[in-house]
């Protein structure tokens, strides 16, 4: 059998092999680095077990709201019987969300960069002031 | 053999359903559902309503407190322009606040005294009627509230309200000129609102339900502004209105106004 052109063709072939494979040999050996959100807090633990807030925090977020605009609840009493103020950003309460993971740039953000969501929240709540 | 193969199966797929149950009872076992409450110190009220003792305000010309203390208390913008403005509380000329409630010879001080208008947190709310996403809603307290995550912009509610009372967000409140709004966004504890969304007076219900007066009324130095709960006959309202002649803003229109006026 004979092939016309075949060293363009097989030089085609490894540019083109090289080129569609390049993600992969170019970050061998490499895992991007898994989020490290900082905890910055004193309290031991979160308004709900940690495991459920990691999948589900965005879940919760949207059941506060409701209960506190649209029937006008405040408190949260949670699995274990704890209570919580409702609230995403209010700083001067403690027990809001943004209360104790005071720095969003190193928790909230942490994460969401890596998985690329931008929650619009912050179109209208306020970021709690970074201190230094 | 005393079993057959089938009832052996029946067996076995129960005995199989039984474990199936194990985990979904572990979830449920010994942990209690959320619930969620009202403050403990939250202010409670059949129906909420205002009297604005106009008389007052006249005494005080250009007095601006309530409007200040309003619009610093919930990140309201002076957008530097009246035809995009964004207002909860303001003041009209008695001739626009009470059409068909005046005459050519009104009484010269009525004629130009400033009237504090906002929100009317009507019995019967036309706004609510028109927002096709339940957006703007009627509490049970009175209180016509916005679910500012609910609203889409559709303006409905603008075009029904017969009060102006209600604002729509031209652009970003946070890009409003700093040079009217050096200190914005005022309270860092109340979201602000952005582009696309209508805005309007809350009563401070965010005030109410921790024990606090709107912020308003707290303002106000003359005590031109109170406040209380109509289904109580002895709240503050309810012993003003007994005791004042009031009048109510476009009362023609039965959407009911919970903001009654002394002139
Ligand atoms: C009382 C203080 C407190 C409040 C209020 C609080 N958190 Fe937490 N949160 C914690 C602590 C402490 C942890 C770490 C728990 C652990 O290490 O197991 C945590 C963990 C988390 C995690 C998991 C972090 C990780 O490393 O995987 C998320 C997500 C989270 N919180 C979100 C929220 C959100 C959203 C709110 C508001 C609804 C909130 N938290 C309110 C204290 C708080
Ligand atoms: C452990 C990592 C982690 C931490 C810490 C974390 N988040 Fe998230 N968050 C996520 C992930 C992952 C998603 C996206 C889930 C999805 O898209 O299904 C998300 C989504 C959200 C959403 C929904 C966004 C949308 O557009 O739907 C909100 C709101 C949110 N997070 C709020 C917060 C807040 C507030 C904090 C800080 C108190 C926080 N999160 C901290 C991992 C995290
Ligand atoms: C258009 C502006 C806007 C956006 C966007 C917005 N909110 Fe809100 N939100 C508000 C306002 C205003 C209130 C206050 C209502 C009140 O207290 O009367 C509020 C209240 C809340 C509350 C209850 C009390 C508080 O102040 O925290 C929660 C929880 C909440 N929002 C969560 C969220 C989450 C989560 C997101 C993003 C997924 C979000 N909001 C996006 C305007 C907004």
């Amino acid at each position: 059998m004979k092939m016309y052109d075949a060293g363009k063709i097989i030089v085609g072939i490894i540019v083109f092999v090289t080129l569609i494979t390049f993600p992969f040999w170019y970050n061998r050996g490499k895992a991007a680095p898994s989020p490290k959100p900082k905890l910055l807090t004193r309290e031991k633990e979160c308004v709900e077990p940690t495991p459920y807030m990691k999948t589900s925090h965005m879940r919760l977020l949207n059941e506060w709201r409701n209960s506190v605009v649209r029937e006008g609840n405040r408190l949260y009493i949670s699995s274990n019987g704890k209570k919580y103020s409702m609230n995403l950003a209010n700083t001067s309460l403690s027990d809001s969300c943004m209360g104790c993971h005071s720095k969003k740039a190193e928790f909230c953000d942490q994460c969401h960069n890596y998985v690329g969501v931008k929650p619009y929240c912050w179109d209208c709540h306020i970021e709690p002031k970074e201190k230094r | 053999m005393g079993v057959s193969r089938r009832n052996f199966l029946k067996i076995a797929g129960i005995s199989l359903l039984g474990l199936g149950a194990k985990p979904a009872y572990d979830v449920f076992a010994g942990r209690d559902l959320p619930e969620f409450a009202q403050g403990e110190e939250a202010r409670e009220a059949k129906r909420w309503a205002m009297v604005i003792d106009t008389r007052k305000c006249r005494d005080k010309d250009g007095c601006q407190d309530c409007i200040l203390a309003c619009h610093r208390a919930h990140n309201v913008p002076d957008v530097g322009n009246s035809r995009q403005e964004i207002k909860w509380i303001w003041t009209e000329p008695y001739e626009n606040a009470f059409p068909n409630q005046e005459h050519e010879f009104l009484e010269e001080t009525l004629k130009h005294r400033p009237v504090i208008v906002l929100c009317n947190h009507c019995d019967d709310p036309p706004c609510v009627r028109v927002c096709p996403t339940k957006a703007t809603f009627k509490r049970e307290d009175g209180i016509v509230m916005m679910d500012y995550h609910r609203c889409i912009g559709c303006r409905f509610c603008m075009a029904a309200c017969p009060y102006g009372s209600r604002s729509f967000n031209w652009g970003d409140p946070r890009r409003a000129p700093k040079e009217k709004n050096p200190d914005f966004p005022t309270n860092p504890n109340f979201p602000t609102r952005t582009k696309g969304v209508v805005e309007k007076c809350n009563f401070c219900e965010e005030r109410l339900v921790a024990g606090l007066l709107p912020a308003c009324v707290e303002a106000c130095k003359e005590k031109a502004l109170i406040f209380g709960d109509l289904g109580n006959p002895d709240s503050d309202v309810r012993k003003v209105l007994r005791s004042h002649y009031t009048i109510r803003r476009k009362p023609g229109l039965g959407t009911g106004p919970a903001i009654y006026y002394i002139v």
